[in-house]
């Protein structure tokens, strides 16, 4: 399997602050890659990097082959992107919705109609092609915001706490959508902040002040730090932390 | 793949595919402003409203003013101007005084808007000196209903004397102020148009463009946005091209209303009027911008551009009051503010009927304005993003 996301020594400073300190890490294509830690880690200074949103002070990363400090035009148009706050216009409809994010990433016009199409019936959406988002429940919502941010097939989909405020078994089912697009070939770089869905990743990376403290299959993991669950093992970890936003 | 990577590096245009891009966002950001009839409504109705609240219900009109006189020179000058002031709809006489102490008394038992006094040996005066006194005694509890009777009487006043000396070569002496000589009626909606359309075009492009910029950052949008290969800038554009429209729908209905509901005519040059406030357009559209760079929500684009926008323009422009009364300090900083210059210029255009070379000065404060505050949006927005 071929690296999709290749990260070496990368640091980020704001002054004498450094959010991010020498981080390393590969991430292989169809991978779900669980990257995690406490607030104030520097997990969304370094995802924010990697997105080609924040240039780095140092180090190199490359996002589906191109170089993120030189290339972010590139990465962008590679990559997909979600937030906790589904992003989904509310007061524009589904397939509006639809339409715009293709266009942004250059989709043309004729495969947006298909696609859209074969979207809405795989999603069972059909009835709710006309229907304004702000209507639809909020499972729907994040059913759609996930599929809108894959619809360009990206080779990598950044999804930043994408279940937050969501229900275990919503929760449950927007896994689902995620295995369907690993299956696909799509990469999937996560950051939770429950960890039982850090069971469901292939690898986790642990962050604590700004260091990567422990990188590997949750089951490795779990053995390393004589743990059961994960959630010990992050509580292990992030006892070490000498700084947090709270 | 390098070549094609360079190739899409040197070629900063937007491709065909993007211009359509642009073209949805530009349909999407209408839609924003269509499916919010509440808003839209809003924004259409405000501007009839305020014309019809300023230009009928604060009226500065004073219509048939009490007030009393004390003539102790009886002669033919005072005469004359007690019965140019009988005459005009705006003064009713109510009570002729017989000697000084009554007058105080009397402003307060007849809640008189303002008692005229003339002096001793009044005509002698006029013909030897060439100095004759009245004093105009007015209510100063209200400022503004005092200044205009004043203005009122000093019209008329003025009137007298010219009259006068078309006969008798006698030298006047009290100028009526330039207000006057552009309003001769002292008609209200000849102050209010020009402030009106200044605030009106301000609400419009800097609260309501700031507002929808901090909306997508409130709702997460703007992150996805940025996130994505559709430069910053065109999201930015596509913000401003609805108001824009929006302004000039509202431009034309206040020009319409103006004319035909209010009767100010448009005295000078329609297409310098509509090519000013276009660029005034422009220039708070790039407020709006300078605002959401700044404003993460709604709520702080909304207080932001209300208090440090719209309020100064209403209070320190010349809307509502005159520049000239103000302390210096005010006055000096009602040139930093671009609506008092826009105000200026529709002023010489609409209401003085002044050519394109009397806005001048106007036109390169504003353009200079508009230029700075692009450049300055632009650099924190920019900033911001990071």
């Amino acid at each position: 399997m071929e690296n999709v996301i290749e990260v070496n020594n990368l640091t980020k400073k704001f002054g004498s602050f450094t959010a991010v300190d020498h981080i390393s890490f590969e991430v292989k294509q169809g991978e779900i890659f669980g990257f995690l830690g406490a607030n104030g880690a520097g997990k969304t200074t370094a995802m924010r990097m990697l997105c080609g949103l924040l240039p780095s002070t140092s180090g190199k990363g490359l996002v589906a082959g191109y170089d993120i400090n030189t290339q972010s035009e590139q990465v962008k148009r590679n990559i997909g992107y979600m937030s906790q706050k589904f992003a989904l216009y509310e007061d524009l409809k589904v397939w509006e919705n639809i339409r715009l994010y293709g266009g942004i990433y250059g989709v043309p016009e004729p495969q947006i109609v298909s696609k859209t199409n074969d979207l809405l019936k795989r999603l069972g959406f059909e009835n709710e092609r006309n229907t304004l988002v702000n209507s639809l429940p909020l499972g729907w919502k994040q059913k759609l915001a996930f599929s809108v941010a894959i619809f360009h097939e990206p080779k990598i989909v950044f999804l930043d706490e994408p279940t937050g405020g969501v229900d275990p078994i919503t929760r449950r089912k927007f896994w689902e959508l995620i295995y369907e697009a690993t299956d696909r070939g799509i990469t999937v770089f996560v950051t939770t902040h429950y960890m039982d869905e850090a069971e469901y990743c292939d690898r986790v990376s642990m962050m604590v002040d700004g260091h990567i403290e422990a990188l590997d299959t949750p089951k490795n993991l779990k053995q390393m730090f004589h743990a059961d669950t994960m959630n010990e093992v992050f509580q292990k970890l992030a006892r070490k932390a000498q700084r947090s936003d709270s | 793949m390098n070549s094609t990577n360079k190739n899409e590096h040197t070629h900063p245009t937007p491709t065909n595919g993007q211009w359509k891009t642009f073209g949805s966002f530009v349909q999407k950001e209408f839609y924003h402003i269509t499916r919010d009839q509440t808003t839209l409504a809003l924004l259409l109705i405000l501007p009839v409203l305020l014309m019809i609240l300023f230009g009928f219900s604060i009226n500065t009109e004073v219509k048939n003013s009490q007030i009393a006189i004390y003539d102790p020179s009886n002669d033919v000058a005072t005469r004359g101007i007690i019965e140019k002031i009988k005459a005009s709809d705006y003064f009713t006489v109510v009570r002729m005084l017989n000697n000084p102490a009554e007058i105080e008394k009397q402003f307060l038992k007849d809640d008189l808007k303002m008692v005229v006094i003339f002096s001793d040996h009044f005509y002698e005066n006029m013909q030897r000196t060439g100095k004759a006194q009245i004093e105009l005694l007015t209510d100063g509890t209200d400022p503004n209903s005092a200044m205009t009777v004043v203005s009122y009487a000093s019209n008329i006043i003025g009137l007298y004397q010219q009259d006068l000396f078309k006969i008798q070569q006698i030298p006047f002496e009290i100028t009526p102020s330039v207000k006057l000589m552009y309003n001769p009626e002292l008609k209200g909606p000849y102050f209010f148009v020009p402030g009106i359309l200044g605030m009106i075009l301000m609400i419009i492009c800097s609260m309501m463009t700031s507002i929808s910029i901090a909306r997508e950052k409130e709702f997460g949008t703007m992150e996805v946005l940025l996130v994505s290969p559709f430069k910053p800038m065109y999201i930015i554009l596509s913000k401003t091209i609805p108001y824009f429209v929006i302004s000039l729908v509202n431009l034309a209905t206040m020009l319409l209303l103006s004319v035909f509901m209010l009767k100010v005519p448009i005295a000078g040059s329609l297409f310098w009027l509509v090519t000013f406030s276009i660029l005034f357009i422009f220039l708070s559209l790039s407020l709006g911008l300078l605002v959401s760079s700044i404003a993460n929500s709604q709520l702080q684009a909304l207080l932001f551009s209300g208090m440090v926008l719209v309020i100064p323009v209403v209070m320190l422009s010349g809307m509502i009051f005159p520049i000239e009364n103000m302390p210096a300090f005010f006055q000096w900083f009602s040139k930093l503010i671009p609506a008092t210059w826009y105000i200026t210029g529709v002023k010489k255009i609409m209401i003085k009927g002044l050519g394109f070379t009397s806005i001048l000065p106007e036109l390169g404060v504003l353009i200079s304005m508009t230029i700075l505050l692009i450049g300055i949006s632009w650099k924190t927005f920019k900033y911001h993003l990071e």
